[in-house]
């Protein structure tokens, strides 16, 4: 016999982590559109992979099997590591980013629930530090010829098609031009002169629309109450703010707010990435302070640090001060003193 | 009339079940064969009984009386006969059984004659005497916990009162016994009210009806119109749970906030349920004790849900059967699906704080629980405004400091973290089981606490003896030694008196111990016989 209530309403997790999942595909059709089928490998390997891994983990660890697949946790890390990879790449790379954000990054914490850290970022940051050719060599939007098959081909094989040589298809993305052009003595006007084609409107050709989707998908996750907007507002609030006050100060080196917020993966990250509730601060004022870290991270990490982009690393360093941010923004209860 | 009214933190919509109790009016059961009354059905002691097996009661005949100050006297409900005083279940979270009064009725329904109890002219009465006629009318709380009522009439002359409230919220599903009550005893209520306020000496009044309830609302309004009471505001409060959580109206029709750990009074406000109001006003004006109450009986399980003025005592079963019980019935809840608690079977009696039945079908399995995903929306909801994921993990981790500092004791068990987790972690019984265990740790480090004091108290009664002792054998060596050297003195004169005196008899033994005169001219023939037979005497002497 249990205690009371009774009653409960629908919700529960699978059905929380399918919303995150049907918030994400707007965002992900556009990605495919501009960057080709390997969108799609990527996240059908990865997927395939976190699905062995949870249910091998799961099994090992003596765990009911049915309850924690269908919980969607395991699918939702393995889409979000997908679309951080660069499209064509090697199928391995997307199989041992999933393996290692389940299998380490989850289960051996503990499992869903327990994690620290931001599975998928821990995947995507062990990839970025241990194969960085791969992680930061993309395809250029809409212009780079390749079909279904020729990705798969490419997934597989690593062969393209003839005529076709990887090094000289693939490039650096907008934020990472930008990095290394302004680092050599460019002015952003210059840069956008010469690379029009890359740039595009406002962040980036391409990226910018992915964004503008994923924001999307992000504003309908808030109005269905999936996630709070908090978190969101809060690191594109920082990132603006930072964006501004360097901009203003030096326009000719410093991109503007707009750049940052539709450039890489800003939208992505502020609306699906930071907003993963087991490794974010619990309370509302805890999670301003942690979007707010986020967005400040972004900016230093994007600006003067050595990756192209900085949503990994600002998220995983901000899941390290969670504690102690949970800790410090304890909210005042009912009828405490020190308030009205 | 536009009052402002202050938003509570959190709550719930919850979907109402209101209307399906609220189609017909209150009906009185038949009178049961078998009443059976617990002697403790709040918080505080238990009532001591005051009759005995065989007696003959009349209806509103106290039974029991109250045992202590926190504590409130029991009546028959009924005439009849008392046909046991003994252990028997009754409607408890505990499913345990307690001391109970069973009456078996005579179907007369014979009333107490007592003319003196009407009190219709009581406000000439003193606060205090009217304290006292509602303590003796066994008034409790009907809204829920059931404390004494009197208690929270009897503000203390350090509290200022400024607003009494009449609780007629009744936000928890189902439950609409309340809202029943307004409907049909709109005017007992506010002259229950009146009587609440000239016991407290307090100028405002509200009575607070949540604006789903329509019918009450305007029944309570035109009632007022009766009685020109310019100083009683009806306010319609919007409807959410937990709204008629005491702390939460208060602070949607004051602004102001309990103290996280003290007491409505603390703001000078007192709160009383509207059922309670109308008792009191039976109790004053027409010297009836409170014997009966409204009771809600609804639910799946039966199919004609509705409320019934109920006597206490009557069994459950009685009145499921009353309403149609169908073949969903097998679920038994008392009070609401939010706070109330399944009781084992309906056998059970109607007490003073049974508001509602709630007859449901068993939910076939329960739901998997998931790991917490710390997505916050328990905390979200938390009227009290805590952080119950936080709460949860220290109260599985029994780290019970760290509820503490968590402020569990501010969790006032409304039930909406638990109603809105994704994960289906019964956060709420987790909560109750860390309250538990924190207050038996207390009252084991009472008992501990009493159990090392009466330990030090000998100890250290122990060293005060041996320390007395010691004074008291120090003192007397002391005196001894004193007296000792006196004594020496007194003796050395004794002796020489002593000696003085066995001088003198020695001197007189020796001139008595001269040889007699008439042996001292004898002859040598004599003298020589003598010591013949001296030696001869002297020899037998030695020889023997």
């Amino acid at each position: 016999m249990h205690s009371s209530p009774y009653i409960q309403n629908n919700e529960n997790v699978s059905r929380m982590m399918l919303a995150v999942i049907y918030a994400l595909i707007p965002g992900t059709l556009v990605y495919i559109h501009f960057f080709g089928f390997g969108v799609i490998i990527n996240i059908l390997i990865a997927v395939i992979t976190a699905l062995i891994c949870e249910v091998a983990i799961l099994k090992i660890r003596n765990r009911p099997i049915k309850p924690f697949i269908y919980d969607g946790t395991a699918v939702l890390t393995a889409i979000l590591l997908a679309l951080a990879l660069p499209t064509l790449t090697p199928w391995w790379l997307p199989a041992l980013g999933a393996g290692f954000a389940i299998i380490i990054a989850k289960h051996l914490y503990g499992g869903m629930g327990y994690n620290p850290f931001n599975p998928a970022m821990v995947g995507y940051a062990m990839l970025l530090i241990a194969f960085p050719k791969e992680m930061t060599a993309w395809i250029p939007a809409e212009t780079h010829g390749l079909n279904f098959f020729d990705t798969l081909n490419y997934s597989f094989f690593e062969t393209l098609p003839a005529g076709m040589n990887y090094d000289a298809l693939t490039m650096a993305t907008p934020l990472d031009s930008i990095k290394t052009q302004l680092s050599l003595g460019y002015t952003l006007d210059e840069i956008h002169t010469a690379n029009s084609s890359l740039f595009g409107n406002i962040a980036g050709y391409g990226w910018e629309w992915i964004n503008i989707m994923f924001l999307v998908g992000g504003i309908i996750l808030i109005s269905i109450k999936v996630i709070s907007w908090h978190i969101p507002v809060s690191i594109l609030g920082a990132l603006a703010f930072m964006a501004m006050i360097f901009n203003f100060s030096d326009a000719g080196s410093y991109p503007p707010i707009s750049f940052h917020l539709f450039g890489g993966a800003a939208m992505l990250g502020a609306f699906f990435i930071a907003t993963d509730p087991v490794t974010a601060a619990a309370s509302n004022k805890g999670r301003l302070i942690y979007g707010a870290g986020i967005g400040v991270l972004i900016y230093i990490i994007r600006t003067w640090g050595g990756y192209p982009d900085a949503i990994a690393f600002s998220v995983l360093l901000m899941n390290m001060a969670v504690p102690m941010i949970d800790y410090y923004s304890k909210p005042a209860v009912f009828g405490a003193p020190n308030k009205g | 009339m536009t009052t402002r009214l202050w938003k509570i933190f959190g709550g719930l919509k919850l979907p109402g079940f209101k209307t399906m109790s609220m189609s017909q009016a209150t009906e009185t059961p038949p009178l049961p064969k078998i009443l059976v009354l617990p002697l403790k059905q709040h918080i505080g002691h238990a009532a001591e009984a005051i009759v005995e097996v065989g007696d003959i009661v009349l209806k509103g005949q106290m039974i029991a009386a109250a045992k202590d100050y926190v504590s409130s006297p029991i009546h028959a409900p009924s005439s009849g006969k008392i046909i046991a005083i003994e252990q028997r279940l009754v409607p408890h979270p505990s499913g345990i059984a307690t001391d109970c009064i069973v009456i078996e009725t005579d179907a007369e329904d014979r009333w107490i004659e007592n003319e003196d109890a009407i009190n219709a002219n009581y406000r000439q009465l003193d606060a205090g005497v009217l304290r006292d006629i509602i303590r003796d009318a066994g008034i409790v709380g009907l809204g829920g916990a059931g404390f004494p009522s009197f208690i929270k009439l009897n503000p203390g002359s350090n509290h200022m009162v400024n607003t009494l409230i009449l609780n007629g919220a009744e936000c928890e599903p189902y439950i609409t016994c309340d809202a029943m009550l307004m409907q049909e005893h709109s005017r007992k209520i506010i002259d229950g009210l009146n009587i609440m306020r000239h016991a407290l000496q307090v100028e405002h009044c509200i009575i607070a009806v949540e604006d789903n309830k329509r019918a009450a609302h305007t029944m309570l309004v035109n009632a007022l119109q009766e009685h020109e009471a310019e100083y009683i505001d009806i306010i319609q409060v919007p409807t959410l749970y937990p709204a008629g959580g005491e702390k939460q109206l208060i602070k949607t029709l004051t602004g102001k906030e309990v103290p996280s750990t003290g007491l409505p009074i603390n703001i000078g406000v007192v709160c009383h349920n509207v059922a309670t109001a109308a008792s009191t006003a039976t109790a004053v004006l027409e010297g009836k004790p409170l014997i009966s109450r409204y009771v809600t009986v609804t639910g799946e399980g039966v199919s004609h849900p509705r409320n019934l003025d109920v006597l206490f005592g009557t069994p459950f079963s009685q009145l499921i059967d009353l309403c149609d019980r169908n073949s969903k019935a097998e679920q038994f809840i008392m009070g609401g699906p939010m706070m109330g608690f399944e009781v084992s079977d309906d056998n059970l009696p109607v007490i003073k704080t049974s508001n509602c039945i709630l007859v449901q079908s068993k939910n076939t399995k329960p739901k998997f629980v998931m790991p917490c995903i710390r997505c916050g929306q328990c905390a979200e909801v938390c009227p009290a405004q805590l952080l119950p994921q936080q709460l949860y993990w220290y109260a599985r981790a029994k780290n019970f400091d760290k509820t503490q500092d968590y402020n569990l004791f501010d969790c006032i068990e409304c039930g909406c973290c638990s109603y809105v987790c994704p994960s289906h972690i019964p956060l709420v019984q987790y909560f109750r089981f860390a309250k538990t265990e924190i207050w038996a740790q207390e009252q084991e480090k009472k008992t501990s606490d009493i159990a090392r004091q009466r330990h030090e108290f000998r100890q250290f009664r122990l060293e005060r003896k041996k320390a007395e002792n010691e004074e008291r054998k120090r003192q007397k060596r002391e005196l001894l030694k004193k007296v000792s050297g006196e004594k020496d003195s007194a003796e050395d004169s004794k002796k020489a008196a002593i000696d003085a005196a066995m001088a003198r008899v020695k001197a007189k033994r020796e001139k008595q111990s001269i040889t007699p005169e008439n042996t001292g001219n004898l002859t040598e023939a004599q003298k020589k016989t003598i010591a013949e037979i001296d030696s001869r005497r002297k020899k037998a002497k030695d020889e023997n």
